[in-house]
């Protein structure tokens, strides 16, 4: 009985959410081509390997420092590797850096701070002054003395990548968390029965997280920033691995004799996903939660 | 109520003390097999474990290390036999100079903007300002830097090359500060001046526009409230001109928040610099770590992140300070 109930009630619910999603993008025709651009990023990180022109690794010395061409659409670097191909390949590796971190700190931050909200006294202070130490430090130098001290791999970068996001994700959960812990349907489900850690799964924890969806989206953007700003340093990922900034680090040196293709792609593929996951993400803010719109 | 905010950050330096403590006890492996050396035996292994103290509880390492941050001993750089306090004080200057520079750049360029932004809402310059706040945080702020690296030193010539915070043919002045720019107005050398500030003005720029977004964004806001405030309709209506009702009531009171942001900024920046100095050559603190890092030379890593989040913490309690100082409001509260 009460299946049948809940089911129609909730594809209304996603038709509507749907609706609004429909609205949203036609009053912003910028989230549109946001999502449009996410699409395209997605489909470069699954499909990237088996779409490229040329072997990401495969160099060719006799075609070294090419600039853009039909053949190489994006030149070629100093050992002959078609940028283009790296570029597209890289996809792949950064997407999965950002979508990894971001989900890690969703799930540290998010729990740490919705339990913190909820039951408040020490678990709140303990998570509290965790997030403030993290805080005390810059954040990109922290990650930089994270990586340094667990070792140069990618795994670390992504967990570099969390840590220093942790605060930001603790703060909102944990602020959302507390203003529902006296909700009347915390205490009626209070009521009936349930014991804290049920509430806090079935009642808490859903009406959380949109909102951290929307930070996630928020946050891909600084993830992939900061995660190809390690490896542009030379942390974590080693060539010759395409990834976005050490493309750019190793392109470096030829921007100041003018072969300025060599690093001038990746980054522009760095900006443009970072550009396209702000927008998306001030889009999804829009959506979720209206009044925060700036 | 300067004295009670000073103590609220001895907890935060206390932790950041903690946490660059336990960085170097997670150094994957031994640490007294990493400190010695790749090619070391194992009795002198022992012998540096012993050296370091790592046979010791990790309580009493913990009261070794505190004890010698207290004697301001931060360790040896392995890589070239020499203290990290040394290096680091050395090169401190050249980052200071350089991210301050930056943070005037960005404020000159992003206060106006706000405000411009502010009094002509949904105007072709608002569009401009959200467009550059928001492309300014989308770009890499190492890419940043070389692209102005590509178009005013390779295309147009006009930036001297990026190594560096002087052209070889000059020496540095001597010094006082440690800012070549104040120094070499103080010694009295123009050219020197001009030399340095040149070598100064692309990494400038790219930290001030990766920092403009905050504060553009943060003063438009501010401003937008405060100039739909009450008291700015009564300066409207009582015939001000619209420059002195922005400049004078508006704007000082649309100045707080602004201020609150630049603790967020300075962390923006502090690390933005790191990269910066890596793509100019920089010879400042971060282009120290990074040389360190990659060598796995962690002593000068660890003094590098202290050094950082002591100063980090350190702006925050002055930002904070001068909030009191402007707004008497909030020493009121306190």
């Amino acid at each position: 009985m009460t299946d049948i109930a809940a089911a129609p009630r909730r594809v209304s619910a996603s038709t509507a959410l749907f609706r609004h999603a429909r609205y949203v993008i036609a009053e912003n025709p910028v989230t549109g081509f946001a999502f449009a651009l996410f699409v395209l990023i997605v489909l470069a990180a699954i499909l990237g390997p088996s779409i490229v022109p040329y072997n990401p690794l495969a160099s060719d010395t006799a075609q070294a420092l090419k600039p853009p061409s039909a053949h190489h659409w994006f030149g070629t670097d100093q050992l002959g590797r078609d940028v283009f191909s790296r570029v597209i390949v890289a996809t792949r590796l950064d997407f999965f850096i950002a979508v990894a971190s971001v989900a890690l700190v969703f799930l540290m931050g998010g729990l740490a701070g919705v339990a913190a909200g909820f039951f408040g006294g020490w678990t709140d202070r303990i998570v509290g002054r965790i997030a403030d130490t993290i805080m005390a430090f810059p954040l990109f130098v922290l990650a930089m003395g994270i990586v340094a001290a667990l070792g140069n791999t990618v795994q670390n970068i992504v967990l570099a990548t969390a840590i220093v996001n942790f605060p930001l994700y603790a703060r909102i959960a944990r602020a959302e968390a507390n203003v529902r812990r006296e909700a009347g349907f915390v205490e009626a489900a209070r009521l009936s029965g349930n014991s804290d850690w049920r509430i806090l799964a079935f009642q808490i924890l859903p009406n959380v997280f949109p909102i951290l969806v929307v930070q996630m989206s928020l946050t891909m953007g600084y993830a992939i920033l900061n995660a190809a700003g390690l490896s542009f340093i030379g942390l974590g990922v080693r060539p010759p691995t395409p990834e976005w900034g050490i493309m750019v680090a190793e392109g470096a040196a030829f921007m100041v004799s003018g072969e300025w293709w060599n690093a001038f792609f990746p980054g522009l593929a760095l900006m443009v996903a970072v550009f396209c996951f702000n927008l998306l993400g001030d889009g999804l803010r829009d959506m979720v939660d209206p009044r925060r719109r700036t | 109520m300067i004295l009670k905010r000073a103590a609220m950050a001895i907890p935060s330096l206390i932790g950041v003390v903690i946490v660059t403590f336990l960085l170097t006890r997670a150094l994957p492996g031994d640490p007294a097999a990493y400190f010695a050396g790749p090619a070391a035996t194992p009795q002198a292994i022992q012998e540096v474990r012993v050296k370091l103290g790592l046979d010791k509880p990790l309580i009493e390492q913990f009261g070794r290390y505190v004890v010698d941050l207290g004697h301001g001993n931060l360790g040896n750089s392995l890589t070239t036999g020499q203290p990290v306090l040394t290096e680091l004080r050395t090169r401190l200057p050249a980052s200071a100079e350089l991210t301050l520079l930056g943070l005037l750049v960005s404020i000159v360029i992003a206060v106006p903007l706000g405000i411009l932004a502010s009094t002509r809402p949904n105007s072709m310059i608002d569009h401009a300002c959200r467009l550059i706040a928001t492309l300014g945080v989308s770009l890499p702020v190492f890419f940043t830097g070389l692209i102005l690296v590509y178009v005013f030193y390779y295309l147009l010539g006009w930036a001297p090359a990026p190594l560096g915070r002087l052209d070889v043919f000059f020496d540095p002045p001597p010094q006082v500060t440690g800012f070549y720019l104040v120094d070499s107005l103080i010694a009295r050398q123009p050219e020197l001046f001009l030399a340095s500030l040149k070598q100064l003005i692309l990494p400038a720029l790219t930290l001030g526009i990766f920092s403009l977004a905050p504060i553009a964004r943060m003063t438009r806001a501010s401003m937008l409230a405060v100039l739909s405030s009450d008291f700015v309709r009564t300066a409207r209506a009582s015939g001000l001109s619209s420059y002195t009702v922005i400049v004078t009531y508006a704007f000082r009171n649309a100045m707080l928040p602004v201020i609150t942001t630049l603790g967020m900024v300075f962390s923006f920046l502090l690390g933005a610099n790191v990269l910066v100095e890596k793509v100019f050559a920089w010879p400042g603190i971060g282009s120290y770590a990074v040389e360190a890092l990659l060598a796995s030379d962690f002593a000068p890593v660890q003094g590098f992140v202290l050094t950082m989040a002591v100063m980090y913490v350190a702006l925050n309690l002055m930002i904070d300070v001068l909030y009191g100082l402007i707004d008497p409001r909030v020493r009121l509260e306190a």
